[in-house]
């Protein structure tokens, strides 16, 4: 492990959950001040989201209630205790990007992939999820495709980086 | 060898830098040219990205919104040597969005290469380490006092005062914690300028160690900003391995280093106290003030907690001495800020000018005005915690004080622009939401107050008992402002009610046509409604 938190957001390859390696990642971070929540970015980093058996584990490393864990993962959106899509596509919904037409990028959206905000496809291939906010206000509106940065993205510009990111496997429509 | 500079600031990327860059690598490997291509930060005139410039012997030339596409009719154009060709614009620092800017902080934003330390000393990096080193903790904090420098971050505390709190209050251990949380909408600057010029962030988070005896820093970077954070990420090791942060700071008896936390998706932990609960492994719920961070903050030690711009423009203060940066500005406003044109604006992108400059020239005379081409309708200064501001209200001076007067905030310095098709009684819907979706809990006014008012705002454009709404809202804002504990709750309430004032209109409409059921219970819980 190197001394630096290997910590990252959401997309890329990921492992099946793995209780071992999971118990590795913890041991090698658990030494530094505060260390919940690069334990975290990085259990989610490598498997996708945090396993509930991850739990146990964090308590005990860090001598800390099941509950006390639990709360600090429940308190930030950016944990998921549950696998997401292949794919995250977080559009953003703030001030700046509504003030460019975000909500009809989400509804179209929406409509294309036939799913709501917060759901993922029945494929699998892609999570739809509102973010507040990427920085990139002065191209609104902005979304953000696992860790690549879209801006002035309109519905058919959504199209054209859904298809390239997904290449041959097609996002789902819905009828 | 010619230099060819192509951002790699995350906005630039957005439109395709990445592609232009490849496609300029791959056009001069088949013409055999001899090209460096730097990765620069942006200059910030973000609407004309990608912005690629070339090195010539008369200074930088710029080429606009390049695409992949037109990458060969540059190079048959002969670009290298800055002729004219497609987006070209001259000179980059005669293009007027550039040429009338005070740029202190953003001095470097933009010109060099982000992660390039000779770079950065070759343009004045770390002189004013290398003064403050022989000035001694008292007299840093002084110099910061005198400058005038007020916090960045929104609440414009001076940052002096906060410093000479920390240096006079004795502990075994000190923190310097930067505040890099920038989740308001409309606001860009300070992802720009930890990818653009993080030496800068790193030299005054440096300074600030010295100047109240702190040997350790944190930034907090939100998770939104990926690029920001590996970029910082790569800075730090540098400036450790060159000597620059860690024992023996640049050839000095003093220390310090600087440790980079990634946040996890919480508007609030831009709240100091949220943010520090955030780094002790903590949920972000706020803490109670007093007692204040400056004598009990990360785990319980006294602990700067700075903006990063704040932190950013001292380097400049201790390079140059307070006079130089307090002569800009006005009123108690001294120095510059990052003003960031955002939204429906034509000409979108950072100006950092002196305190003084009024909205409209901002907009009008930077922006261009809307992108749609539509009339301006309302403006939204500061955040999602900012006034919306109708055009009447234009002339007001980019400063503190004139913000408060018309009952507004500065905040960091963001400006959202919305065209003629706003309807600010769903703006005001929103700030509620927003507010409902992102409260830590802790007080009954934040938590509660923001889904109730969801609720009254929903009964007002229902038409339901309008009138009588409209005064339960004014007095439920009234409780927000009093009793909240922090500033999410105390000033969700500034763009609700500038919302009423100002467009009184947009809550004086016929109904729209009812809810289904479903559709109305959704719209109850924001929640569901806002992730």
């Amino acid at each position: 492990m190197s001394p630096v938190t290997e910590v990252g957001m959401n997309g890329a390859s990921r492992r099946t959950w793995d209780s071992q390696h999971a118990a590795r990642i913890i041991e090698g971070l658990k030494d530094q001040q505060g260390a919940s929540l690069p334990i975290l970015h990085a259990l989610q980093d490598q498997f996708g989201y945090v396993h509930p058996d991850a739990i146990p584990l964090i308590a005990d490393a860090l001598i800390l209630s099941r509950a006390e864990v639990v709360g600090i993962l429940n308190f930030y959106h950016d944990f998921r205790q549950a696998p997401a899509g292949r794919h995250i596509l977080k559009v953003c919904r703030a001030e700046s990007c509504q003030a460019m037409g975000c909500e009809a990028l989400v509804a179209h959206l929406q409509q294309r992939l036939g799913i709501a905000m917060g759901e993922t496809t029945a494929d699998g291939s892609v999570t739809l999820e509102t973010v507040y906010c990427l920085g990139n206000c002065a191209l609104s509106p902005a979304m953000l495709l696992d860790r690549e940065l879209y801006g002035r993205v309109s519905p058919e510009r959504a199209d054209r980086i859904l298809a390239a990111a997904m290449g041959t496997e097609a996002p789902q429509v819905a009828r | 060898m010619t230099r060819v500079f192509i951002p790699r600031d995350a906005a630039a990327l957005s439109v395709g830098a990445n592609d232009v860059a490849v496609a300029i690598r791959r056009e001069a490997t088949a013409r055999g040219l001899d090209v460096e291509i730097v990765r620069n930060g942006s200059r910030g005139l973000l609407w004309l990205e990608p912005l690629v410039e070339v090195e010539t012997a008369q200074g930088r030339i710029a080429y606009a919104s390049i695409t992949p596409e037109a990458v060969p009719g540059l190079f048959s154009d002969r670009f290298l040597e800055g002729k004219p060709s497609v987006g070209h614009l001259g000179l980059t620092e005669e293009i007027p969005y550039l040429k009338n800017q005070e740029r202190l902080t953003f001095a470097r934003c933009g010109v060099i290469d982000p992660l390039s330390l000779s770079d950065y000393l070759h343009h004045g990096g770390f002189k004013g380490l290398r003064r403050a080193l022989t000035l001694g903790s008292a007299a840093i904090v002084e110099e910061v006092t005198a400058s005038g420098l007020r916090g960045r971050g929104g609440a414009g505390f001076p940052t002096g005062i906060k410093w000479r709190t920390v240096l006079n209050t004795a502990a075994d251990q000190k923190y310097i914690v930067c505040n890099a949380d920038e989740g308001d909408s409309g606001t860009f600057a300070d992802r720009m300028l930890m990818e653009g010029d993080p030496f800068s962030l790193i030299e005054g988070m440096t300074i600030a160690g010295l100047a109240v005896g702190a040997t350790v820093g944190y930034i907090y970077i939100r998770s939104e900003y990926p690029h920001a954070f590996e970029t910082f990420r790569r800075a730090v090791v540098l400036a450790r391995e060159a000597g620059y942060l860690g024992a023996a700071l640049a050839g000095s008896d003093q220390r310090f280093d600087i440790d980079v936390r990634l946040g996890a998706g919480a508007y609030i932990c831009g709240e100091e106290t949220s943010l520090l609960e955030s780094l002790e492994g903590k949920p972000g719920i706020i803490r109670f003030k007093p007692p204040l961070p400056a004598i009990q903050g990360l785990w319980g030690k006294p602990t700067v907690v700075n903006n990063v711009l704040s932190l950013a423009a001292v380097p400049l203060i201790l390079e140059k001495g307070p006079k130089f940066y307090a002569n800009y500005g006005m009123g108690r406003s001294r120095g510059t800020m990052p003003f960031q044109l955002a939204g429906n604006i034509k000409q979108g992108g950072l100006v950092e000018k002196a305190f003084g400059l009024t909205l409209r020239e901002a907009i009008f005379g930077f922006g261009g005005g809307t992108a749609s081409g539509r009339p301006l309708r309302a403006v939204q200064v500061g955040g999602p915690l900012g006034a919306y501001f109708p055009e009447a209200l234009l002339d007001t001076p980019l400063d503190y004080e004139a913000f408060t007067a018309v009952k507004g905030l500065l905040g960091h310095g963001g400006i959202v622009v919305f065209d003629d098709t706003v309807d600010l009684a769903q703006q005001a819907r929103f700030a509620m939401q927003f507010c409902a979706a992102e409260s830590c809990g802790k007080c009954t006014p934040c938590r509660i107050g923001s889904t109730r008012g969801v609720e009254v705002i929903d009964r007002i454009i229902e038409n339901t008992e309008r009138t009588r709404n409209l005064a339960l809202l004014d007095d439920l804002c009234e409780l927000m402002v009093d009793a909240s504990l922090c500033a999410l709750g105390g000033l969700t309430p500034i763009p609700v009610l500038s919302a009423v004032r100002h467009f009184p209109e947009d809550f004086d409409r016929p109904a729209p046509a009812p809810l289904s059921d479903a559709e109305s219970s959704a719209a109850c819980n924001p929640r569901t409604l806002s992730r």
